[in-house]
């Protein structure tokens, strides 16, 4: 029998990430930071083959590209996806799945990454403003990555601006379509969680090694769902350790957690 | 010699002298990526002001928000990539001083094709449901087709001028942009009442001189109104294939942003007084032509 390698907690979350995308078939997979693109590439080289994904700029590609410092025309293009499309092909279409990491996130499984504090007319702190995440919440499937599991994050009430749809009843204007409001997975330093809740609350699905509920409910600024059956994070297999290190070739994978923890067996 | 010769090429002077304050720009472009700089940095030379800018933000809304020449911000985002957090935008809008039109990416978008197809408003999805349309005072519409949808009906974002850099014009208001995504940038064109392209290389006709690019061609000419040669003219920001962003500029911009008086000292530094002033100040043409293309 051959010793398991040693792997990073971050590496133990990218592979829990990658199964958002599982069997999600012809869709453009995008993940927006080191760790979620490295999950997206991942689903594509493992279980999703049929994923889409670009090379970050405008071309579509069918080999992922590894993240950081390349040759401009190393990655070798398949199709073509520009910005200028990307509205008509991708986002309005439906034909997308984004992980991405919000500054704020409700129970409600809405997000923020427009502005923190103060007002819309003077807001505490300026973020990036709403960029695509209205469109995306309303038109495709949607997934989360939270490096650092906090209150800060999952905040207590509503997302100080709702940039991105969720499934809060109260913001539900009569005779509007929500029914492609898709949340899937939350993947966080803690644990995995989804929306399969009561309502589609907010559940803890998965626990890394040696995390307890407790613990992921006290970092938690609202109350959390468990399901029935919680199970515990997988360790990595060799071959997606492997296929991480290849897409990830300067090691860009170290600098997502706060130092860089060690991953943990059950 | 034909009696009347189009003929379409100002000088970047002619250019600033026909904008008025009060307008509303919108300037092509997205983030760090092909800005107009050249023709944003004749803005901020000038004594233009109360403008309203419609954009994909990058360093361009950030300069003329520094400057005081903003009075309102239409946009989905303003950011420099590497740079997240565009810091002059951010220190405008945290001192309450800016009116503030914040859309979703693919609204902005929406809303120039309904101003382009001379449409009040499209109707779409994006932004019901979340805050944007809270503060963005918009209308819905009820489809009048079986399904009753409702729908948010994205006005029209009308320009009074739009702003592109491209690499190639020709006089009569034939242009070709070559790089891998050319945004929105024929939107903003079909939007505006009047549209003012800066190119690296303006050249008597196009037909005879890159006729074998005309798949560049990104809008028509009726929607080109003036040409402006301006070698360099996206710089700090990117024109792929020929140069890429200016990192170490946009970082010196961006620290710029936390010292006293931070943007006069920038603008005495670099802005300089014309372009040929401003390329000198940031290492040359050979330093430019030099700059890697961003990876991403």
């Amino acid at each position: 029998m051959t010793t398991a390698p040693d792997f990073t907690l971050c590496e133990q979350l990218i592979v829990a990430a990658s199964e958002a995308w599982r069997g999600n078939g012809e869709l453009v997979a995008t993940g927006i930071g080191p760790a979620p693109r490295l999950a997206a590439g991942l689903a594509k080289l493992t279980h999703t083959p049929e994923l889409m994904m670009t090379d970050g700029e405008a071309f579509l590609v069918e080999d992922p590209v590894p993240i950081g410092p390349r040759g401009y025309d190393d990655r070798k293009a398949a199709g073509y996806l520009p910005f200028s499309r990307f509205f008509d092909a991708a986002v309005w279409s439906g034909k997308r799945h984004a992980m991405v990491t919000p500054s704020q996130i409700d129970r409600f499984g809405q997000t923020n990454i427009s502005y923190l504090g103060g007002t819309y007319d003077q807001p505490k702190v300026q973020m990036l403003g709403a960029r695509g995440f209205p469109g995306n919440s309303i038109c495709h499937i949607n997934s989360m990555f939270v490096p650092a599991h906090s209150k800060r994050v999952f905040v207590e009430g509503e997302v100080d601006m709702v940039s991105s749809v969720g499934y809060n009843p109260a913001r539900r204007t009569p005779g509007v379509n929500f029914s492609r409001v898709d949340l899937r997975l939350i993947v966080t330093d803690l644990c995995v969680m989804d929306f399969g809740g009561k309502d589609k609350a907010i559940r803890v699905v998965m626990l890394h090694p040696g995390v307890t509920f407790e613990q992921v409910q006290d970092a938690t600024g609202f109350a959390l769902e468990a399901a029935t059956e919680v199970a515990t994070t997988p360790a990595p297999t060799a071959e997606q350790l492997a296929i991480i290190a290849r897409l990830d070739p300067h090691g860009l994978r170290a600098g997502v957690l706060k130092d860089n923890p060690a991953g943990k067996r059950s | 010699m034909l009696e009347r010769e189009l003929n379409k090429q100002v000088t970047i002077e002619q250019f600033v002298a026909s904008l008025k304050s009060g307008m509303t720009i919108g300037i092509a472009g997205w983030g760090p990526r092909r800005k107009p700089m050249a023709l944003v940095r004749a803005i901020l030379r000038s004594d233009l002001t109360d403008l309203t800018i419609v954009a994909y933000g990058g360093p361009d809304v950030g300069m003329l928000c520094a400057a005081g020449k903003v009075k309102k911000v239409i946009f989905g985002f303003v950011s420099m990539d590497a740079i997240p957090l565009e810091p002059y935008f951010r220190k405008s809008r945290e001192a309450g001083g800016l009116d503030i039109f914040e859309l979703d990416e693919g609204m902005l978008q929406w809303g120039l094709k309904a101003a382009a197809f001379r449409l009040p408003f499209l109707p779409t999805h994006v932004g019901l449901g979340t805050d944007v349309m809270t503060h963005g005072g918009f209308k819905t519409v009820q489809s009048p087709y079986a399904d009753g949808e409702v729908l948010l009906a994205m006005p029209a974002l009308k320009l009074d001028a739009a702003l592109l850099h491209v690499q190639r014009a020709d006089r009569l208001g034939n242009i070709q942009a070559l790089g891998p995504d050319t945004y929105y940038d024929e939107w903003f064109a079909r939007a505006a009442d009047r549209t003012f392209v800066s190119a690296e290389e303006v050249v008597d006709r196009m037909d005879h001189s890159y006729p074998e690019d005309a798949r560049a061609n990104i809008v028509e000419r009726c929607f080109v109104h003036a040409v402006i040669e301006a070698p360099f003219g996206a710089h700090p920001t990117s024109m792929p294939p020929a140069y890429g962003w200016d990192m170490k500029q946009l970082k010196a911009y961006a620290a710029s942003a936390r010292e006293e008086a931070g943007w006069d000292a920038y603008a005495a530094d670099i802005i300089g007084a014309d372009e040929a002033d401003y390329l000198a100040r940031v290492g040359g043409k050979d330093a430019v032509v030099a700059l890697p293309l961003p990876i991403f």
